[in-house]
């Protein structure tokens, strides 16, 4: 499948009608979410054939991404029941088969290293400090082959020394850094959009 | 809800030390079809827990599968086939997964585990 498909095919899906701050939600824009899969496929082969877990998974993007490009088996984890009621019925419209899990990725418990990689794009921490290096200590954990995440670009630092030190990952690279669009989705935007710099890294376990 | 799924949730509850496997009540349950790819099922068939996977299938209804499997089999298209049925194709649509150790149930609603705890459990 070509990337502006993918792309397109992203484009449809549903997103949240009312996200909840607290959360964190930010759609996965089909601009970022695809280039991200479709970089983990053709760069490196993590998603064709494989295991694919997408951690925080909110309306499913990255999971229905990981799902086209070819992955055997995709399952997708969030805390928010409304957001899975929306993945699911994004994967029903493109006919694919999703695994949907209600759960909180800080306290969950996955027994082995049966995913081969975790695609996620986790609440960048901002509201609730330290959530994004939570969800990224679980994916090194569950994750035999390869992580996908994207973090704050004024993070890199930090991420690039947890990772390696803290969480034992055997590598940490940043493979590009993007523009994130944040519409105006709360009360507490004062701005109509803002893009923030955002780092697409690549996680050995 | 999958058993490739099933096989790698644990249940995390505070004090907890035996999780795994959980096992399944089953209200209603779907079979779809998917495509078949022995090379997936010969690279997953190390990191499944055989036994959790014979349980969960035959809860469902499916009792085809072997008390034991070891590597020898991955080369018969008959053992093939039965695990990629077990694994991929039975899905658990209404029912509840239950902790091995406290009881603790964990309901499927529309083929979701609910697997949040409550707060005096984290």
């Amino acid at each position: 499948m070509k990337l502006k498909q993918l792309e397109g095919l992203l484009g449809d899906l549903q997103q949240f009608s009312n996200p909840k701050v607290e959360l964190e939600q930010y759609p996965t824009r089909p601009h970022i979410a695809s280039r991200m899969l479709y970089m983990a496929e053709n760069s490196f082969g993590d998603i064709s054939g494989k295991v694919v877990a997408d951690f925080g998974c909110g309306c499913g993007t990255l999971g229905i991404a990981g799902a086209l490009l070819g992955a055997e088996y995709v399952v997708g984890v969030d805390i928010d029941s409304q957001s899975l009621e929306l993945a699911s019925l994004n994967a029903e419209d493109l006919e694919l088969d999703i695994d949907l899990v209600l759960w909180d990725i800080r306290n969950s418990k996955w027994r082995g290293q049966i995913v081969d990689t975790v695609v996620m794009n986790p609440p960048f921490g901002t509201r609730k400090k330290g959530a994004d290096i939570d969800f990224l200590s679980t994916a090194l954990k569950v994750a035999s082959q390869a992580v996908y995440s994207l973090h704050k670009t004024t993070t890199r630092d930090h991420v690039k020394k947890t990772a390696l030190r803290d969480l034992n990952a055997r590598s940490a690279e940043v493979l590009c850094e993007l523009r994130f669009d944040v519409p105006q989705l709360y009360k507490f935007h004062k701005k109509k959009e803002v893009d923030i710099a955002v780092d697409l890294w690549r996680f050995v376990p | 809800m999958r058993l490739l799924t099933h096989n790698m949730l644990s249940c995390n509850i505070k004090g907890v030390t035996n999780g795994f496997p959980l096992r399944l009540e089953v209200e209603k349950f779907v079979e779809k079809e998917v495509d078949f790819s022995a090379e997936f099922l010969r690279n997953i068939f190390p990191k499944i827990e055989w036994k959790a996977l014979v349980d969960a299938a035959r809860s469902m209804g499916y009792a085809e599968l072997p008390d034991e499997a070891d590597s020898s089999m991955l080369d018969s298209d008959d053992f093939l086939k039965k695990f990629h049925h077990a694994l991929l194709e039975l899905h658990l649509e209404e029912g509840a997964l239950i902790c091995p150790e406290t009881g603790r149930r964990f309901p499927v609603n529309k083929g979701i585990p609910n697997m949040l705890l409550h707060e005096d459990e984290v």
